[in-house]
């Protein structure tokens, strides 16, 4: 980690949703070229620290500083041009969009066209499946089909950064397996990669740094290895009654 | 028989065409925002109002047209401005009491501009000469309007699916969130979604009014209601049911306008029994049998709400 320079720094964020405090001053770095994974159980503020890093919801205080500039003032189309996308919860694909157009709106913000088809093709060869179904309305693909599309539209932007929540939701345990590998595979090809998730066994495995979250704080942090050896990581996350 | 119906037939496409230019305001509005835009028809009278005015002053009618039809775009991207987009996190209810809101507020300002009276509203040469078509004597306006309008239609339809902005529209009108993640600017997407709408509006107005020749500060609300219903009768948020939809409606109430004539000529009935008076109640009838029976409309959406 020595010599590498931080990508994003949160520092004291607080974030109140309708009167709640949801998250209740976290400070988190992601380094470049790493996988940085905040677990955490339902409501704990894992998705509310997405949304306000990509300008969707409104902090109350604190700062988010990504390659040297405060992004806190930044509406979401904003911070999508600073380089930050995101894969949201839910894969939230457009499904009376086609998969080629999908991928295409990923890419909105960018102008060189011919570089856009190459990125395109790009991402067939990532997942042929989505060649195959180039013409369909991506309202027709299965959830890992879906996720897949998302992860691929995501890629569409060129981020620097790329933010994924909870991708292993709701998909089948194979399908899980591809989808963290797919995540190692961006690691490996130098994106920086902030992952959001329920299934801590997996998110700690691939991850190089982790943050455990808890009801709006951040309670525990090292690399995944050590939470993953970590017993009270290990009771509350990855015992037996865990998912 | 033939030479009885055709008549109405005619000018039943042609009143088609004019409600659908409005009706596909109404149900990209409404597809994108999920609001029924209760001031579109009265924009669609005011569009008229500014062209009477516009006329009396004397400026050319060449320079009155494009004026006349970038203004009430330009009302259009107002409205929404002003009146929409400060309730955008608000309930539905709310935008939907606004538009309302905005309605009588064009009706109140116009009856005060003209008092209340009857605008001429201006000839404009060429579509509001008579032409003899199949035996039937009728302005070339009622030739023009559905050509013009399938024109448009088609125009619009390849905007929507096959340029940025059309894409962008039809992601925003799906999901908000995910498409600010995607760089797109909602609000402009919305705006364009109101000029569009509005200046088809205006390009009605300029077809509707060059065939009835008057404009007073109600002109907009039947003409708006018949589209409305158009719009719901094809299935709302669907730019082919609003068009279909508005010509069948056009083509059924002028169809009923000539009932007694025609039966009386086909000898079915022995004289006039005063069918027209239900070429309105019909419509209206009509919107009351599709919302009980297939909500959703011809081509509507199965899912009408947003995930």
């Amino acid at each position: 980690m020595s010599g590498q320079a931080s990508m994003l720094k949160v520092k004291d964020l607080k974030v109140n949703y309708g009167g709640i405090e949801a998250l209740k001053g976290i400070s988190f770095d992601v380094e470049q070229g790493q996988i940085v994974t905040l677990i955490g159980a339902n409501g704990a503020g894992k998705s509310t620290t997405l949304r306000a890093i990509s300008g969707l919801v409104k902090t109350a205080s604190g700062a988010i500083n990504f390659l040297g500039r405060d992004i806190i003032p930044f509406n979401a189309q904003q911070v999508v041009a600073e380089g930050i996308a995101m894969v949201p919860e839910g894969r939230r694909v457009f499904d009376n969009l086609t998969v080629k157009e999908n991928l295409k709106i990923g890419a909105y913000l960018r102008k060189d066209k011919e570089e856009i088809e190459a990125g395109i093709e790009d991402i067939y060869q990532r997942f042929p499946r989505l060649k195959e179904r180039e013409w369909q309305l991506a309202g027709t693909l299965s959830g890992g089909e879906q996720q897949m599309l998302a992860v691929g539209r995501a890629m569409m932007a060129r981020p620097k950064l790329l933010m994924m929540d909870e991708p292993s939701l709701g998909l089948a345990p194979l399908v899980v397996k591809d989808i963290f590998s797919i995540i190692r595979e961006l690691k490996s090809e130098g994106i920086t990669i902030l992952l959001i998730e329920q299934n801590a066994n997996a998110a700690l495995r691939c991850a190089d740094q982790a943050y455990v979250l808890e009801t709006g704080r951040i309670t525990m942090s090292g690399t995944g290895e050590a939470l993953l050896a970590d017993q009270r990581v290990r009771d509350a996350y990855l015992g037996s009654t865990a998912r | 028989m033939w030479n009885t119906v055709f008549p109405y037939i005619l000018s039943g496409i042609s009143v088609g065409g004019q409600y659908a230019l409005i009706a596909i305001g109404y149900t990209m509005v409404y597809g994108i925002l999920r609001l029924i835009n209760f001031a579109h028809g009265d924009v669609f009278m005011v569009s008229g109002i500014i062209m009477v005015y516009m006329a009396a002053s004397g400026a050319p009618l060449w320079l009155c047209i494009p004026l006349v039809l970038i203004l009430t775009a330009l009302i259009g991207f107002v409205i929404e401005r002003v009146a929409y987009k400060p309730l955008r996190t608000a309930p539905r209810m709310s935008a939907m009491i606004s538009a309302i809101g905005v309605s009588y507020t064009l009706q109140n300002l116009v009856l005060y501009i003209t008092g209340g009276l009857n605008q001429i509203y201006p000839t404009i040469p060429w579509i509001s000469d008579s032409v003899t078509l199949f035996g039937a004597t009728t302005k070339v306006v009622t030739v023009v309007t559905p050509i013009l309008t399938l024109i448009l239609v088609v125009a619009l339809v390849l905007l929507i699916n096959h340029t940025k902005i059309g894409m962008a529209m039809r992601a925003v009108s799906r999901d908000f969130e995910t498409s600010q993640l995607m760089g797109i600017k909602i609000n402009s997407v919305i705006s364009t979604t109101f000029v569009i709408g509005t200046f088809l509006a205006g390009v009605a107005s300029l077809l509707y009014f060059t065939n009835y020749t008057t404009v007073i500060q109600t002109s907009g609300a039947m003409p708006g209601l018949k589209a409305f219903v158009a719009a719901v009768f094809g299935g709302i948020g669907s730019i082919p049911g609003a068009v279909i939809g508005a010509f069948i409606i056009g083509i059924a109430e002028n169809i009923i306008k000539g009932l007694d004539i025609i039966l009386f000529k086909a000898g079915i009935i022995p004289g006039p029994m005063g069918l027209a008076t239900f070429s309105d109640a019909f419509t209206f009838a009509l919107l009351i049998i599709i919302l009980a029976v297939k909500p959703t409309g011809l081509f509507g959406e199965k899912t009408t709400d947003k995930v």
